[in-house]
């Protein structure tokens, strides 16, 4: 039973290495010199190579995408988490009129297609003499950030015992103090979360990204990616290598930071 | 009123506002201003805005385009969907008994939901490889254009949306499933029950909440995917993979009619909202949702 119970554990881990292939066989490509990109077998290079690697990252514009999208994604999250916290807050605790038409407003705004958002978007942000700069994408990101946010740390405020803000109340704290130092330390790991999504979220975005930029100034990785230059071939092996270089922070978070992330996916999704 | 809750009120909307006022601008005016938008002819390069009706609306519904498009976003929409229901479920079951390596386990499988989607367009793009890719090698028959067959495209499309979000089913049911009392499942083993049996009379039952919520957000987020088919076949060969998605971006900003554009954004808009309202009335009617 127990040698049964390892071998399909073991045989479990395998199936998901297996399902995990296309980022591996890309991890692969990026090693493999040029002459062997476009012959099948052998399946593993023969002699690895970091070419790939250094042409990406001395003479393509994806260093400065990288920085582009680490700019927008920690800006993002700073402003949504702030406003959105503060919003939170005041949706679970306080009595604010036309509450329960607000909240259903944000969680119904958490489906809105960007596809339908994008051109109003688009003539703001040229309104606002915001075209290519990095606060057009943060505003873009913001827009469908900043609702998940509130849904999701409103949720985890309600859950907060009522008792523990009396107590804070009777010893003549405000509001602003008791979120400060009550409300604020026990939502931390859920704030973590939601800091986490966000960040992926905006890592991630390409539809605005795409369609508020125009140069490296502002192109975010994902932009950068499909518009990867070939001048008469495709160069898979830098693809490849450029793919790899744009999914780090998503292997870090989903290795290193996974039950943040698995808290945060899990609390938006069951959450009524 | 007590001076509390006098207090409190103020403090409601001091804390709120800031938020209210950034969904406003960035999300409430948008979707009202689309539709604004759907109603005009508008060309930004000619400097041309001028109000139209519905005439975008009266072209669209005779415009085989549209119709094509539409077709698309369904075929593609129902066959992801449930595609990634059916294999979450069995990732789930499969992951609920593992007892080693649990995190080794939710990393390979959540890394595929993770990676931005352009990142999988770039990947699958490469696996489809007509010569060199892997998916021929693998089938040891190396002369099929993935990408280039209007027969494969769209498959092949939606084995790469399949791929990358199977996991979050996956992961929904998962959770769900470490809930379940091991309790419930000794006293039916008591009663003589076979594992068929548990499966179909308590398994299942109690997964069925969770999957109608992941129901619901696949089929939302499906309706409205853009990157992966924009990137991966641009909507090509012969649109036969054009969603109303990529049919609007094409129009906004690649012909530059943002009137005509917006309103297939608009369409896009009404079917997601409409999928949700249908969803949460059925939610409701089973005493699911608050």
């Amino acid at each position: 039973m127990r040698v049964g119970q390892r071998i399909r554990d073991g045989l479990v881990l395998l199936l998901l290495a297996a399902y995990a292939t296309p980022f591996f066989w890309q991890l692969l490509t990026s090693f493999k010199p040029e002459a062997e990109l476009l012959v099948l077998p052998p399946l593993l290079p023969t002699r690895p190579t970091l070419a790939h690697y250094a042409v990406v990252l001395q003479e393509s514009l994806l260093p400065r995408a990288l920085l582009n999208s680490l700019g927008v994604a920690t800006l993002t999250v700073a402003l949504a988490l702030a406003l959105g916290l503060f919003g939170a807050y005041a949706l679970a605790r306080l009595p604010v009129p036309g509450k329960g038409a607000l909240m259903l407003g944000i969680v119904a705004s958490t489906a809105f297609p960007q596809i339908a958002t994008v051109s109003p978007l688009y003539l703001l942000m040229r309104a606002l003499g915001l075209r290519d700069t990095w606060t057009a994408l943060v505003l873009a990101n913001t827009s469908f950030a900043l609702p998940l946010i509130i849904w999701l740390l409103a949720g985890f405020i309600r859950e907060i015992p009522d008792a523990i803000e009396e107590a804070a109340a009777l010893d003549g704290a405000g509001r602003l103090q008791t979120l400060r130092f009550v409300i604020l330390p026990l939502v931390a790991p859920a704030l973590a979360s939601a800091a986490l999504l966000t960040f992926l979220l905006s890592w991630n975005e390409f539809l605005f990204a795409y369609t508020f930029t125009a140069t490296e100034a502002s192109r975010t990785v994902p932009v950068a990616l499909a518009l990867f230059p070939g001048v008469f071939e495709v160069p898979w092996g830098d693809i490849a290598a450029a793919s790899i270089l744009a999914s780090l922070p998503p292997v870090v978070i989903v290795v290193g930071l996974q039950r943040y992330l698995v808290r945060g996916v899990l609390a938006g999704a069951l959450r009524e | 009123m007590t001076p509390r809750r006098r207090a409190d009120r103020r403090a409601g909307l001091l804390f709120l506002t800031p938020a209210l006022l950034a969904l406003a601008l960035l999300t409430v005016y948008p979707s009202v201003w689309v539709l604004w938008l759907s109603l005009e002819r508008r060309i930004p390069v000619f400097g041309v805005a001028r109000f139209v009706g519905f005439s975008n609306y009266e072209f669209l519904a005779g415009d085989p385009r549209l119709w094509n498009a539409a077709r698309v976003t369904l075929a593609f929409t129902g066959a992801s969907v449930a595609l990634e229901l059916l294999l979450g479920v069995l990732v789930a079951l499969a992951l609920s008994e593992q007892r080693r390596g649990r995190r080794t386990a939710l990393a390979l499988l959540l890394l595929a939901w993770a990676l931005p989607s352009v990142v999988t367009a770039k990947l699958f793009e490469w696996l489809y490889h007509p010569s060199a890719g892997l998916v021929n090698f693998l089938l040891g028959e190396r002369s099929l254009n993935w990408l280039g067959d209007p027969h494969l495209a769209l498959p092949g499309l939606i084995l790469a949306d399949v791929w990358r979000t199977t996991p979050f089913v996956a992961l929904l049911c998962y959770a769900r499933l470490l809930t379940i009392p091991a309790a419930l499942y000794e006293a039916a083993q008591v009663d003589g029950a076979g594992r068929l049996a548990m499966l179909g009379r308590i398994t299942f039952p109690l997964l069925r909440r969770v999957l109608l919520i992941a129901l619901l957000f696949r089929t939302l987020d499906a309706l409205r995917a853009f990157d992966l088919m924009f990137v991966l076949t641009g909507g090509g060969p012969a649109s036969t993979t054009e969603t109303l998605t990529v049919y609007a971006y094409r129009s906004l900003f690649q012909t530059l009619q943002l009137g005509f554009g917006s309103a297939i954004g608009v369409i896009v808009f009404a079917l997601v909202m409409a999928t949700a309202w249908i969803y949460l009335r059925v939610l409701r009617r089973e005493g699911m949702a608050a």
